[in-house]
């Protein structure tokens, strides 16, 4: 048998995964969810087509989303994380005592319930006390929040489907609004590759520099997502991502696989092709 | 056959995988002629871009499948007959007037009528009688005709045809379109109703009354702003008191002989949808637009005006399917909002006027565009909010009819400065936007009341549309 899944990343170039068996595959009222064990990168998990996570390299884009923001602001307690259905970004999260509160809203019930069950290496920690899971609309919970959030991540899909709205000037002005004054909100920024995406990227960076004073992007490589190349987002009231990068964060002596402090001040060297994009957004 | 067929739709089909070929226009040939446009379009568009052919009928002459799906589209809607219009809900509003009165015959309406109805008069040599929409000046909008000011009209003008209702009104207002069908019909006039905004009402619940439900004579859809057919296609709508053979004829002195298939079987096919789902998509409508009003009245200084306005005489009703915002309260006009929404949101609203901004909803949203939208609108508060402007009040003015429009339009006429011209008879026609009602008509009488009544309204700012002269210091007078 020769069971292969393929994502497209233009019409004309797509990445294949061979796959062992499809573990299961469901229809929510915002989205087709499928599961998947593979070979080459372990269980894997698909919305609409496009993968998500996958066992073998999600530790990168957790620990990117979550590290980063916990290293430059040590006394952050009150988080709000939006989408993270799988879980990855909380467990990542609930490795720091210091933080009192984690409000996570997914939209989708079904994405956590599937993660739940199929996918405990990144679903472990939903039950720690401190989480607590809404399963609303992102920017309408958003909406009703006012200086209440040290941090926000924004943990979204791409911006076609559901997660559309957490790509816009008024999701990224109320998530301004919902943040303390020393606020930070992490996004993922899309990959700067291809065209598409890169126009995506672009905009998103245009809308997030017109409602924050700084608006920075760093960068991983994460081998599933389309070209390896991710980006995120940091924005802040204040806080510069390097200059205010906490020196003891090492004693708190968290085990990370991809994060590490001296990647931390590199990542957000970025190559001159993405500072062009930047600019030109 | 019954509502599940669509005719036209079902012919185009049947036309494309015939694969006959074609030495008839249009010229394309399916596409193959013009490949950036096929790119653009797509093929499948494109190979029914058909011209009238026996097995797909003719809209001039019908006498198989649009003469079926008319008549479905007739029995959808509770009418006696039903043509599709391919020119726009315009066309259908002149064919009404036209088909309801001759040159020098009356016509009453309220003075809040669409351009495409005065356009209609200059066409036909109809006398028109104005009636009093009443003003909401809080809002500073133009509302409904109440019963008083009509049964006023009707006796001052016994020897009038016809009545002509924009029913609802672009911002959901109603009329009390029933009695208004018993005056009429008591007094041997006919009630034509430019539904142009209600498609909605024959297939949702809890809705205004229906013009052909009420008992109106005529009635203009425009299927393609609730509907969902494509844009410039119509219906016009016959009860039984018309004579719709004439109405046909009437329909042709101006209807192209090439109607377009893609508009004809977007018709075909908005009906059979609105049919067979319009009271899930309507009750989806409603439901999306009470939860955006109740979202926006909760952000506070946005008042998103609805069914608590009604007061049974110039607003007898509301289409709760419109949501129109009022901003005067966070001190920006509802054009400004309407431009940061589209500047700075990518958010593109109907329009905006001086006090409101009007957004369509429909069963094509999802709850992700509300949210966007009223996210959107409390950012806009919270970044360009500020202190509450004052709406100004516009007053109706009664205008004295000279000439009939017409009769104005086609006479010679000279420019003369606007505050040189009082006494004279205008030759063009002044709009003053809000309120959205005509303040001249060609072939009327310009007062020294009217003249202070632009310059007030250009001083607060509204939109004066319509003269040649489009700062309005000349207007153009019928000579003698």
């Amino acid at each position: 048998m020769d069971l292969w899944f393929t994502e497209y990343y233009t019409k004309n170039a797509r990445f294949s995964i061979k796959v062992d068996k499809p573990v299961i595959s469901l229809e929510s009222e915002f989205q087709r969810i499928d599961v998947f064990d593979s070979y080459a990168f372990g269980r894997i998990l698909v919305l609409d087509g496009y993968l998500m996570l996958t066992e073998k390299d999600e530790f990168i884009y957790h620990e990117m989303m979550t590290h980063i923001p916990m290293a430059v602001n040590p006394s952050i307690h009150d988080i709000l994380v939006i989408g993270a259905g799988d879980g990855g970004v909380v467990r990542e999260l609930t490795k720091y005592d210091s933080i009192k509160r984690i409000d996570m809203v997914e939209i989708d019930k079904l994405v956590v319930d599937v993660c739940r069950e199929y996918l405990p290496q990144t679903a472990c920690r939903l039950d720690d006390p401190r989480v607590h899971i809404y399963y609303e609309d992102g920017l309408k919970f958003v909406r009703g929040k006012y200086n209440e959030y040290d941090l926000i991540i924004v943990d979204s899909t791409d911006p076609f489907g559901p997660g559309e709205d957490l790509f816009t000037r008024e999701f990224y002005g109320n998530c301004y609004k919902a943040l303390n004054e020393t606020g930070i909100m992490v996004n993922q920024h899309e990959s700067p590759y291809y065209p598409n995406d890169a126009l995506v990227m672009q905009k998103a960076h245009k809308r997030i520099k017109s409602v924050f004073p700084i608006a920075r992007i760093y960068q991983a490589h994460i081998p599933t997502y389309p070209s390896g190349h991710w980006l995120f987002g940091f924005a802040s009231k204040g806080f510069d991502p390097i200059a205010n990068l906490n020196p003891n964060w090492d004693t708190l002596g968290l085990k990370t696989r991809y994060y590490n402090t001296e990647l931390h001040k590199g990542c957000f060297a970025l190559p001159s092709y993405v500072r062009e994009l930047m600019e030109n957004a | 056959m019954d509502q599940r067929n669509a005719p036209i739709h079902e012919a185009l089909k049947k036309h494309r995988s015939d694969r006959i070929v074609h030495f008839d226009v249009p010229g394309h040939k399916g596409g193959r002629g013009n490949k950036e446009l096929t790119d653009f379009l797509g093929e499948k568009c494109l190979q029914v871009d058909v011209n009238s052919m026996k097995p797909v009928d003719n809209l001039n002459h019908p006498v198989s499948v649009i003469k079926d799906a008319q008549q479905l589209a007739a029995e959808a809607f509770g009418a006696n007959r039903c043509f599709f219009i391919v020119n726009g809900t315009t066309a259908a509003v002149q064919a009404m007037v036209l088909s309801a009165c001759k040159a020098g015959e009356k016509i009453l309406m309220p003075r809040n009528v669409h351009i495409s109805a005065i356009n209609a008069l200059i066409l036909s040599g109809a006398i028109p009688v104005y009636i009093d929409p009443g003003i909401n000046n809080r809002l500073g909008i133009a509302l409904g005709m109440s019963i008083a000011d009509i049964k006023k009209g009707m006796d001052e003008h016994p020897d009038a045809r016809a009545i002509l209702v924009n029913n609802p009104t672009y911002y959901g207002i109603c009329s009390n379109l029933k009695e208004i069908v018993e005056l009429a019909h008591s007094r041997g006039m006919l009630v034509l109703v430019d539904e142009a905004h209600g498609t909605h009402f024959y297939f949702g619940d809890n809705l205004p009354v229906s013009a052909m439900k009420a008992g109106a004579d005529m009635a203009s859809i425009s299927m393609h702003k609730t509907g969902g057919s494509l844009t410039q296609s119509s219906l016009l709508l016959c009860g039984k008191n018309v004579n719709s053979d004439y109405v046909r004829q009437i329909i042709g002195l101006t209807q192209t002989t090439s109607a377009s298939y893609l508009l004809l079987s977007s018709l075909d096919l908005a009906r059979k949808n609105l049919s067979l789902n319009g009271r899930e998509i309507f009750s989806k409508t409603v439901d999306y637009a009470e939860y955006a009003r109740r979202e926006i009245n909760s952000l506070g200084g946005y008042y998103a005006f609805s069914r608590e306005l009604v007061d049974f005489d110039c607003i007898y009703d509301f289409d709760l399917t419109k949501l129109s915002v009022n901003t005067r309260e966070i001190g920006l006009a509802g054009v400004e909002v309407y431009d940061i929404l589209r500047d700075d949101y990518g958010i593109q609203v109907e329009f905006g006027d001086l006090g409101n901004i009007l957004a369509i909803v429909s069963a094509g949203d999802r709850a992700m565009e509300i949210e966007r939208l009223v996210s959107a609108l409390y950012e806009i508060k919270r970044l360009y909010g500020k202190e509450s402007a004052k709406m100004f009040d516009l007053n109706y003015i009664n205008p004295s009819v000279v000439y009939t429009p017409q009769k104005a339009f086609y006479s010679d006429k000279k420019n003369i400065s606007l505050k040189d011209s009082k006494g004279r008879v205008s030759g063009e026609f002044v709009m003053a936007y809000p309120p959205g009602i005509p303040v001249l008509a060609p072939g009327e009488r310009i007062t020294g009341e009217i003249i202070d009544y632009i310059a007030y309204a250009k001083d607060k700012g509204s939109l004066l549309m319509g003269p040649q002269d489009m700062k309005l210091e000349n207007i153009l007078v019928v000579e003698g």
